[in-house]
């Protein structure tokens, strides 16, 4: 098994270190004695398994590595490629010091031996073996990483922990994506499995029990949900989903299609089960069990005060309550104080309980499922029914409130209606910072559109409302006999699109239901009311409800005598008033301290190239009209998932132009990372990219791959979001304030990192350099082999930067590339000392979300942070499908001492345009006897003679220092 | 000043249709519901049904006190009184109503238009805050009446608020309340904590004296529209603001918008508008309703005091005993 390819050898190597774990895997290996002869050791080894002819075996565990390194790289050195080979000798460097770093090596050995059948048989292929057992040691060096870290810090705090955890996490996950991309380019055997890590989820349910169930941690969070609405035995689940509450008073939406750890930052996994879409006539729902946990939604909300209610209405719902929870009335068993104990209203009268029981007595007769049936239909006709409320100000300042429903965007100033936008009447949605803006159709006598905007307390409020507009108005509106199935959205900044079926579609597949009506018990309320009443959720509810109430309506209600009605005195609030138990500051915290952490700065690299960038349609900012032009065409985006058939050509175009904007927000901005990677990347306009990257000794993540590494995390924070409900390319879009939008994106990264960055300081420490190196170095290799895997990445940056381009090819780069096709190997020169500088900071450009191996801490977290901004859409469309069919790929590396270029040609063709990009890195690896600002330099200016009409889009400089694991805690 | 009548329909559950179980109930005391059964119509179908009305007698200060927003010929005291009469009269003796009939007030020549001292919508009435402070006083007489037919009160103190009752119109589904001299958000953000369950729509009224100087409901889904600019203005505010989609009807005289409809169990639709003989062209337009009962009265007098139809009566649907 062991004998074959280079890295395979090492993989073997770690194997031998570990010894009783290597004799299970390799019975072989295991008899062999240290020292043994290689040559026998490798026949031996030739006969049993490997078919492999190669004498190549590692030395045993005990010879000296450098023995062992030499005359591996030599046994193995002619069936490699010659890059590879390079490769090998620097990977064998280190594996000892990796093993010996590494905590336990068991797993990564069970994965190891899996990966080697597969080897085995597939020799013909091998550098696309190699291709893939690159990929699955990065993922043992996941896995290592991560065991280490959970096993060397048991103790500590549970929000680190996760942290470190999730980084790991995503990591792996992106591994495995590149192993997935290689497997289908090429149909290479599987990435071996890997230990699953779970995590424990507790979701309230509506009726106020707890389910738990232990997740995988990557799960997404449709797993949740599903688990969830099986074991509510929930068909129409669409109208369903799950809440959080996390950094904020407010309530997110656990976005199916994303992973829950990605959406969800802290520990415990805490959610709540609820409506999400009210359905305007419930009665149109196929199963009874949906109407009843409608109705306890229904009933929570009113007890809470979130859907107001007059007096006679709290009677005559509780008075369907008690028929559907108690059954009739009954003289003798039910005495006048039966009802004390439901909680029908925010303030419940003694006046109020008599009502209620004077009506129950009129509703004999009526089965729980009818009563709840009467109960829907009389409270979907409250006016505050689906409404989902948010804080906001107006133009003026004035507080008011978004309410947004299944018809459109309602406009609340205290209690009044003071506007009304229906869907069809609103051209576009969109937030930028803590702005909303909706376009309007202009009225009817009137002839210009005109947008309105609102201030929400912050740029997640306004992301949230922004989402929940697009969810509602798909949900509502589209595939509806109103709305062509073709009416698109689109979205800019962010990517998020609702994901789930639309009414109209889960209307047709609840048709189909076909199953006996199921039984359930319904829970009585008392429950429900109770917990309300004593739970510290409830009572904060109420109290920020009435904080509510006196905020948002000075000089309010005292007017009003309530007594004489026993009206309920509570206003509605917005339900982001629900009191949530993991109410934090955090996000104040978060902007705030932007500037504080990072060690990021902008650079002016390359003086003139301001002018190029302007000369380029699709620079951000620079030429609002361009834009505009892109924004129109761009018109088909988001529905797809919706409307699964009519997905074209243009939504891949506009998912690349999405990406071309981010990019361009990031353009010119060295970032320094100081904490522990360093790296620098000049990415140049042109389609050049030219990474110019230190790499510490240790430093893995600083591979240029990191533009891979996208996170779908990403959309959760962007700043930015358009969302066009109808008519396609129509409109202009207006994006003046593009810069603005920018520089929010660019605070937006800030805040992620901060947000690292402040669980990094606390685990700043020195690590053995050689473990990292060791990554490194395998990571490199993975990078030169993996190229195809890659080239989606690339292909997408390039999108990024030739935007409208495209039609021309560029290869303006090829004749002035030295090599083609050769071997990469970077020298990867340690560096123990921090490239430059660090100051102000302006954005963390991106960066990868690999964890390497040494690092597990918040190095990690920072990068992905980075990361998230670009990429995350393209492994969206991607798996949409959306991806364009690559025509050619060539990789071109040229070398110095301390500099590796490499240039990346691609061609792409998606949705019948073809692209050429062309893409060069430059990673400059070195220690403190590097001048890595004139390293830098001059590599741009190397770059700069070749392709006079370059840009540098990024430069990034990733310092790392030594962290040592054990004082992470 | 208030022209227009107090909330028009009460809904009630119980006249709805319930479908199956919720029969009205029989007893003595029994609970008036919000709306009427499940799927059955709800509200809106019970749009216009009415068991008690409330009015006033005029006294003789109206015709040299009472406020009007032009000057004009003078009030025919004996005339007004005969066509409040007839008006009275169409309540009590055709369409059956129980009315409560306050005495005059001389200290309060604009006393006879009850509508705007009282909101009343289903079992809860709000009193208002009129916004001529001479009116004020309008709303102790009322009260009293309104405690007598066992109503959740509800009174607008806040000295802030102002509320004419003419501005307020209830259309079985929501509340459009006109923002006018008389009536302010203040007094609109009460009402709308009043009535919790419906919407209330806010309506800028700049020409006229209330909302209902030029509109009305005219049928359960159908809104009574003048033809001047204004009230098609406000028209259309109504329509953006609404989640439902409301038919109009469309007469030539903003005055003869506003109209009564009532929905009387032996009659069905019925429809107090303006005579022929004062707008004519609106009451042809009128006419062509064809399944309402028509009544036309003559409102003259009071008209040159800015009094509407709807002005002089608070109409209750009083589902539950006393």
């Amino acid at each position: 098994m062991t004998t074959e390819v280079g890295s395979e050898t090492e993989v073997k190597k770690d194997a031998e270190q570990v010894g009783p774990d290597k004799a299970k895997g390799k019975p072989e290996e295991a008899s062999e004695t240290p020292g043994n002869d290689k040559s026998r050791k490798a026949s031996s080894e030739e006969t049993q398994d490997s078919p492999v002819p190669a004498p190549t075996s590692p030395s045993s565990p005990s010879s000296q590595k450098k023995e062992k390194d030499s005359s591996e790289s030599k046994g193995i050195s002619r069936f490699l490629p010659p890059w590879l080979k390079k490769q090998k000798s620097y990977t064998l460097a280190e594996p000892k010091d990796e093993s010996k770093k590494r905590a336990t090596g068991e797993e990564q050995v069970a994965e190891e031996s899996e990966s080697h059948p597969s080897e085995g048989m597939a020799q013909p292929k091998r550098s696309l073996e190699t291709v893939a057992e690159n990929n699955a040691k990065a993922d043992d060096k996941e896995e290592k990483h991560s065991v280490s870290s959970a096993e060397t810090q048991p103790a500590k705090e549970d929000g680190k922990e996760m942290e470190v955890e999730k980084v790991t996490e995503e990591k792996e996950e992106k591994e495995k994506r590149e192993t997935k991309e290689v497997q289908t380019a090429e149909s290479i055997p599987q990435k071996p499995p890997k230990k699953i890590k779970t995590v424990q989820c507790k979701v309230v349910l509506l009726d106020g029990t707890e389910y738990s169930c232990d997740l995988e941690k990557k799960a997404k969070g449709q797993i949740l949900f599903d688990k969830v609405c099986e074991h509510l035995n929930l068909l129409e689940k669409d109208y369903f989903g799950l809440l959080f509450y996390e950094n904020s008073d407010q309530k997110n939406w656990l976005d199916s299609s994303k992973e829950i750890k990605r959406q969800i930052r802290s520990l415990p996994w805490l959610f709540t089960f609820n409506v999400k879409f009210y359905p305007p006539d419930p009665s149109q729902l196929t199963e009874d069990i949906t109407r009843y946990f409608l109705c306890l939604q229904l009933r929570q909300d009113i007890a809470s005060g979130r859907l107001p209610c007059s007096f006679v209405t709290h009677a005559l719902l509780g008075s369907y309550t008690l028929q559907a929870e108690m059954g009739d009335h009954d003289p003798d068993e039910h005495r006048s104080d039966y009802i004390s104990d439901f909680q029908f209203a925010p303030n419940q009268t003694q006046e109020m309980e008599e009502k209620v029981a004077e009506l129950h007595k009129t509703h004999r007769g009526l089965t729980p499922a009818q009563a709840d049936s009467q109960f829907l239909e009389n409270a979907k006709r409250l006016s505050m029914y689906g409404v989902d409320l948010h804080h906001a100000k107006d133009s003026e300042g004035v507080d008011i409130m978004l309410g947004v429903c299944a018809n459109g965007l309602l406009i609340y100033k205290d209690r009044l209606r003071i506007n009304r936008f229906a869907w069809p009447k609103i051209l576009k949605i969109s937030y930028k910072r803590s702005n909303f803006y909706i376009k309007v159709r202009p009225a009817e006598l009137e002839q210009f559109e005109s947008t309105i905007g609102f201030k929400l307390p912050n740029h997640r409020a306004a992301k949230r409302l922004w989402k929940v507009c697009v969810e509602h108005h798909t949900f509502f509106r589209l595939l509806s006999p109103e709305q062509p199935p073709k009416s698109k959205f689109l979205t800019l900044g962010s990517k998020f699109r609702y994901s789930g079926r639309t009414q109209a579609q889960t209307r047709q597949a609840s048709n189909l239901i076909d199953r006996p009506a199921p039984y359930f018990e319904r829970s009585s309320s008392k429950r429900v009311s109770r917990s309300l009443d004593g739970a510290p959720m409830s009572i904060s509810d109420q109290s920020l409800l009435r904080d509510f109430r006196t905020r948002g309506q000075p000089g309010g209600d005292k007017i009003i005598d309530l007594a004489a009605a026993g009206e309920a005195k509570l206003k509605e609030g917005g339900r982001e008033d629900d009191g949530s138990p993991l109410k934090t500051p955090q996000l104040e915290l978060i902007q705030d301290g932007k500037k504080k952490g990072d060690h990021i700065f902008q650079v002016k690299t390359l003086p003139g190239k301001e002018k190029q960038w302007t000369a380029m349609p699709s620079i951000a900012g620079t030429k609002p009209e361009e834009t505009d032009k892109k924004h129109a065409s761009r018109a088909e985006g988001p529905c797809t998932e919706v409307s699964n058939a009519d997905k074209s050509s243009h939504e891949t175009l506009d998912i690349v132009e999405e990406k071309k904007q981010a990019e361009v927000g990031i353009e010119e901005t060295l970032v320094i990372d100081e904490t522990n990677k360093g790296k620098i990347q000049v990415a140049t306009d042109a389609g050049e990219t030219c990474k110019v990257e230190h790499l510490p000794k240790k430093d893995s993540s600083s591979l240029p791959s990191d533009s891979s590494s996208s996170s779908s995390s990403e959309s959760e924070d962007e700043e930015v979001g358009e969302y066009q409900p109808h008519h396609r390319a129509v409109e202009e879009v207006i994006r003046e304030e593009q810069e603005e939008e920018e520089d929010v994106k660019r605070k937006e990264h800030e805040e992620k990192i901060q947000h690292v960055e402040a669980t990094l300081e606390v685990s700043q420490l020195t690590v053995p350099a050689e473990c990292t190196q060791v990554a490194a170095e395998d990571l490199v290799q993975e990078n030169a082999t993996a190229i195809p895997t890659e080239e989606k990445n690339l292909s997408e940056e390039i999108k990024q930067d030739l935007g409208e381009e495209k039609e021309e090819e560029q290869l303006k780069l090829n004749g002035d590339v030295s090599h083609v096709d050769t071997d990469v190997s970077p020298q990867i020169i340690c560096c123990s000392e921090p490239p430059v500088v660090k100051t102000e900071m302006v954005t963390i450009s991106d960066a990868t979300q690999r964890t390497e191996i040494s690092t597990k801490e918040v190095p990690i977290v920072q990068t992905e942070t980075k990361t998230i901004t670009y990429e995350s859409p393209q492994f969206d469309g991607s798996a949409g499908g959306g991806a364009g069919v690559l025509l050619s790929a060539q990789t071109i590396t040229s070398e110095s001492i301390s500099t590796t270029t490499t240039t990346h040609i691609t061609k792409m063709v998606k949705g019948g345009v073809s692209e050429t990009r062309i893409e060069k890195r430059i990673v400059i690896t070195g220690d403190a006897d590097i001048d890595h600002d004139e390293a830098l330099a001059q590599a741009i200016k190397e770059a700069k003679e070749q392709h006079p009409d370059m840009s540098v889009t990024r430069v990034v400089v990733h310092k790392e220092t030594e962290l040592a694991e054990e004082d992470e805690d | 000043m208030g022209r227009g009548r107090a909330a028009g329909g009460a809904l009630s559950a119980a006249g709805a249709g319930g479908g199956g179980s919720r029969a009205e109930p029989g007893r003595s005391d029994p609970p008036a519901s919000p709306r009427s059964m499940a799927g059955l119509g709800g509200g809106p179908a019970a749009f216009g049904r009415c068991t008690h009305a409330v009015v006033r007698a005029l006294p003789e200060s109206l015709c040299r006190q009472a406020l009007r927003s032009t000057a004009g010929p003078e009030v025919d005291f004996a005339r007004a009184e005969r066509e409040h009469q007839l008006y009275v009269g169409v309540l009590r003796g055709k369409l059956g109503l129980q009315v409560l009939e306050l005495p005059a007030d001389e200290s309060l020549p604009d006393c006879v238009f009850v509508e705007d001292a009282a909101v009343v919508c289903e079992e809860t009435a709000l009193l208002t805050r009129p916004g001529a402070p001479s009116r004020r006083k309008e709303v102790e007489a009322m009260k009293r009446v309104l405690e007598s037919l066992n109503l959740n009160m509800v009174e607008m103190v806040d000295e802030n608020a102002t509320l004419d009752g003419g501005d307020v119109l209830f259309t079985g589904r929501e509340f459009f309340v006109g923002l006018s001299k008389r009536t302010n958000q203040r007094g609109a953000e009460i009402l709308a904590d009043t009535f919790k369950d419906y919407a209330v729509s806010t309506v800028p009224v700049h020409d006229s004296l209330h909302l209902k100087s030029f509109c009305s409901m005219a049928g359960p889904n159908l809104i009574a529209i003048g033809s001047s600019e204004a009230a098609q203005k406000a028209l259309k505010t109504m329509q953006q603001m609404s989640d439902h989609r409301y038919d109009k009807l469309t007469v030539p005289d903003d005055a003869a918008a506003n109209c009564i409809y009532l929905n009387i169990p032996s009659k069905g639709h019925v429809l107090l508008h303006r005579a022929p003989e004062e707008y004519p062209e609106s009451a042809k337009v009128f006419e062509k309703l064809k399944d309402h009962m028509l009544i036309p009265i003559a409102n003259t007098e009071l008209e040159k005091v800015d009094g509407a139809l709807t002005c002089c009566s608070v109409l209750i649907n009083k589902t539950s005993e006393l």
